[in-house]
């Protein structure tokens, strides 16, 4: 390093000694919780070389994220690592937090999932590179500004110089991961930890991140610990996966052998509950053809697809729910104006049917499930459900029509009541809506129960002591309980694990096939929403882009948003992925040169 | 283990760890489906209520125990000594009549061999009988205490929930009322009413002393209505159709409950001190019925002399209030489903 002439430190590293960089044997934590030591991960070894990208997969609880913690000494008070972690021959697991700290951010970095919270408010972006530069290296201020600005430059952040002086909220997400990742690469480490690096960001801002990432990684020559929970990030990034489980390494294989072969059971029954896009309709996109990076798109396939929209527009039953150029604004304060969520947006579901409601975040999806379910009010345009117009209602007319409609909440830990036995939250519509007597609404409640596969003993509970998957079936009981004509999910699945999801999913299929309501299921995962959904509308920035069947949107989008989303969403398909790669660079460097 | 992170924090249990091993159950569905005989021993077992829980949780507090423990120990002391409302108690001397001292009036209380003696806790200047006294002064204590602490309860608790709920012009309007009552300082219209109220009795002073405490809990409360008013729980009631009365009082109060009681307890034990402050201004409790902190008050030049006048009406305050905030304490555990371990 001191040989160094200029500021600026090489991007190309020497090629380090062919051994490992990381070398993990017999990792074990453990947690003391009242006086027992609880085991979170056992017997955890792997290695990684220069330039190789290993990711760490598991559901929640798998032990992946502690098992790296322990590798930087950041364990929380109550753990403790044994084992062995050799760093370039130097052991890491019981080393002092003195040479600890000298390690991390220097030749161990680290990337978190939130880059809003990682960074600080209050200094600018690039005073944070900056500070990040001089804890490790002897730079002038003057040379580390300059290496904090070759950094910014390095994550593709446009016009570096600038925006060295903005703050983190004057970033957008994917930017603020981007100087996220600037920081770590401050120092040239040896070695990046990423903690479900995109797993806060949007599929097309992931995408982005990724491909970042990728780069880096081929040009640093260093190495990626990829910890995550998604096998799409996994089949577009990694080339070798760990697969845990309740602290156990279950598999270890490089990427594309995992996925083409699995051997283990956990594995396959990981991989079989990924929903894989484009698995229902056969492929996604598929009037996109790139060649030699050049972008062809086959207008006439979509031709067939606009005559078939129209036949579906003009069937003639009463629509379950229909929306006429819908706005929705939330009230500006004092001088601010007014923000517009959702501005006219039309769409219609008959009965039976199942829309999938896609955007990304802050394209109004949620405003929009809000206002079919008379929690908002809109602003413009009419919202009619099974005929009845409800836009003027008051609370008190809209009463009777609430048993027609119900709505599954996003994050079952919030939307049930802490403090209500989950007998007292499944049977609280049925109350206010029927006054059955006691008798009777055990025997529904219990019914109800089993009907979402949950033990009826379940009812004496209370919310926390259930896991997720149970409280979002208690969440779907509860929405049922008065045989609505109309369900609104909004996103029902995303706070929950693979596995759990598939689960939960098809419970939810089953229960509609069942009974025939019809559904507004709003997601920012397309593969879900393809595996449910007869027909996709897609929203961007509050305007609605596209709408269709759902073979339509997903093999022949019209518009050059939905392609551009399709083509982020990551497979969990390592070859797939990687030819895909090509048409999302195209559709990508389309968009933003709009 | 050589690799202790950190061997003197190993037995304390951290949220992280609770809420990984929380997830690593996370199984879905009941991997295992209880049996019949399972189903009906959990259905008999769960089938108590959130109220039979509480009690369990709050049995199992050593504090609480203790502090519910002390105070009815207080309480039976206090009403059956002398006896209340007409009622005569097992203590054969009245606190307002005079007699001749004994012995300067020193406590005749001995614990080995116990006895009571003539006057166990001694007699005041006037050759009254202290234990009597402070007996009498309990009561009165006790009394002003919880019906400040009530209505304190009440009232804040209303407009609390009130503000926080409906936000808007009722919020405003609300809580300027409560800046008002705040910013006047409680000893200026304590000046100005309570030597009026106080002479209509000690239930009037007692409501009045609630009218203007509540303060605090409002604030605390519609903070906590203002947060809880957002979550999805409360919209997912509102999706169903419930009443704004509904979830108010079915949704969001049961789980401000233990910011309620805390506040409430400490309002209880502030009364206390209160009560004293005002009966010191001679605002508060007056002759010939008696406080605690009137009796104090009453000696206050006795401390070097006759300090037994001091420490038994010092001792009941202090009793009273560390018992309360124990008993606080301890519900605040209970109500917190959360808290499956009480502290120890």
């Amino acid at each position: 390093m001191a040989a160094h002439s200029s500021v600026i430190m090489t991007d190309e590293q020497a090629p380090v000694e062919s051994g490992p960089i990381l070398a993990v044997k017999g990792l074990g934590v453990d947690f003391n919780v009242d006086n027992e030591w609880v085991m979170a991960a056992e017997d955890v070894s792997y290695e990684i070389h220069p330039g190789q990208i290993l990711a760490i997969v598991g559901e929640s609880g798998s032990g992946k994220s502690m098992s790296s913690m322990a590798l930087l000494g950041l364990l929380p008070r109550n753990g403790r690592s044994h084992g062995s972690a050799k760093m370039l021959g130097k052991e890491l697991i019981g080393a002092p937090q003195g040479t600890l700290r000298r390690v991390r951010g220097n030749e161990i970095a680290m990337i978190f999932q939130e880059p809003m919270t990682a960074l600080n408010p209050v200094l600018t972006v690039g005073e944070q590179i900056r500070e990040a530069v001089e804890q490790h290296t002897e730079l002038s201020p003057a040379q580390a500004k300059k290496r904090a600005i070759e950094l910014l430059r390095m994550v593709e952040i446009p016009e570096a110089e600038r925006r060295y002086d903005s703050f983190p909220h004057q970033f957008s997400g994917g930017q603020r991961q981007r100087a996220m990742i600037a920081i770590a690469l401050a120092n040239d480490p040896m070695l990046l930890i990423a903690d479900e690096p995109t797993t806060a960001l949007d599929v097309t801002v992931q995408a982005e991140v990724l491909d970042l990432l990728r780069k880096l990684n081929k040009r640093l020559n260093s190495a990626v610990l990829l910890i995550t929970h998604d096998m799409g990030v996994v089949a577009d990034l990694a080339d070798h996966v760990i697969v845990m489980e309740r602290g156990r390494i279950v598999e270890a294989a490089p990427t594309a052998q995992l996925f083409a072969a699995p051997a283990e059971a956990y594995t396959k029954q990981l991989l079989g509950a990924v929903p894989h896009l484009g698995s229902k309709v056969g492929g996604v996109l598929t009037d996109v053809e790139v060649v030699d990076g050049h972008l062809s798109i086959h207008e006439e396939y979509a031709e067939a697809a606009l005559r078939a929209r129209e036949t579906h527009t003009a069937s003639g039953v009463v629509p379950a729910l229909e929306l006429t150029d819908v706005d929705i604004e939330y009230p500006g304060r004092f001088r601010q104006p007014p923000f517009k969520a959702v501005s006219g947006v039309s769409l219609t579901i008959n009965p039976g049917e199942v829309l999938g409601l896609v955007g990304e975040s802050g394209s109004g999806k949620s405003t929009i499930a809000r206002a079919v379910t008379g929690l908002i009010r809109t602003s413009g345009g009419r919202v009619r459900i099974g005929g009845t117009d409800i836009t003027d209602l008051s609370a008190r007319q809209l009463l009777p029509l609430r048993k027609k409609f119900a709505i599954v909440f996003q994050d079952p830990a919030a939307s049930l009541n802490p403090r209500m036995s989950i007998g007292e939250s499944i049977g609280e519509p049925l109350l206010l809506h029927q006054k059955l007597g006691r008798g009777a609404l055990d025997k529904r409640v219990a019914s109800l129960l089993e009907d979402v596969q949950l033990p009826v003993a379940f009812r004496n509970r209370y919310p926390h002591e259930l896991s997720g998957g149970q409280r979002q079936r208690v969440g779907i009981a509860r929405a049922l309980s008065l045989q609505p004509d109309l369900l609104v999910a909004d996103e029902p699945t995303s706070a929950l694990d693979v596995s759990v999801q598939a689960k939960v999913l098809e419970l939810l299929q089953e229960l509609q096939r069942e009974r025939g309501f019809a559904c507004l299921f709003v997601s920012h995962d397309l593969a879900v929403v393809e595996l449910l959904a007869s027909h996709i509308a897609v929203l961007n920035k509050g305007n609605l882009v596209e709408q269709g069947s759902t073979e339509q949107v997903l093999k022949y989008p019209r518009d050059p948003y939905t392609r551009r989303l399709l083509a982020a969403a990551p497979v969990p398909d390592p070859a797939i992925q990687s030819l895909r790669r090509e048409q999302r660079t195209a559709l990508l460097a389309a968009g933003s040169s709009e | 283990m050589s690799n202790h992170q950190n061997p003197r924090d190993d037995s304390r249990p951290s949220v992280e760890l609770s809420e990984m091993t929380l997830q690593s159950q996370d199984t879905d569905i009941a991997t295992a489906a209880p049996t019949r005989a399972q189903t009906d021993r959990i259905r008999t077992t769960e089938a108590k209520s959130q109220g039979r829980l509480i009690r369990e949780r709050f049995f199992r507090h050593k504090g609480a125990l203790a502090g519910i423990a002390l105070l009815a120990l207080i309480f039976l002391l206090a009403f059956s000594s002398i006896g209340f409302a007409g009622i005569p108690g097992w203590w054969n001397k009245d606190y307002d009549v005079l007699a001749a001292r004994f012995n300067e009036g020193r406590p005749t209380l001995t614990l080995w061999p116990f006895s009571l003696g003539e006057h166990p806790f001694g007699q005041d200047v006037l050759g009254r009988d202290y234990f009597a006294l402070t007996m009498r002064g309990t009561q009165t204590s006790l009394i002003i205490a919880f019906i400040v602490g009530l209505v304190a309860m009440v009232i804040g608790t209303t407009v609390g929930a009130l503000a926080g709920y409906f936000r808007g012009w009722t919020e405003a309007f609300l809580m300027r009322i409560t800046d008002v009552v705040i910013t006047i300082p409680t000893v200026v219209i304590a000046a100005a009413v309570a030597g009026i109220v106080a002479k209509a009795g000690i239930i009037p002073f007692a409501v009045f002393l609630g009218i203007v405490t509540w303060t605090g809990l409002a604030r605390l409360v519609r903070g906590e209505f203002l947060s809880l008013r957002e979550k999805e729980f409360v919209e997912s009631a509102k999706s169903v159709g419930a009443s704004s009365f509904r979830i108010i009082f079915r949704h969001i109060l049961p789980n401000t409950v233990g910011v309620i009681i805390v506040s409430t307890t400490l309002a209880i034990s502030g009364a206390i001190l209160l009560e004293t402050a005002l009966s010191y201004l001679g605002l508060g409790v007056v002759s010939p019925d008696t406080s605690l902190g009137k009796a104090i008050n009453d000696n206050r030049s006795a401390l070097t002399v006759r300090p037994w006048l001091f420490l038994w009406p010092g001792a009941f305050i202090i009793g009273i209030a560390l018992a309360v905030n124990f008993i606080g304490d301890g519900l605040r555990d209970a109500f917190d489903p959360k808290q499956t371990r009480v502290k120890q």
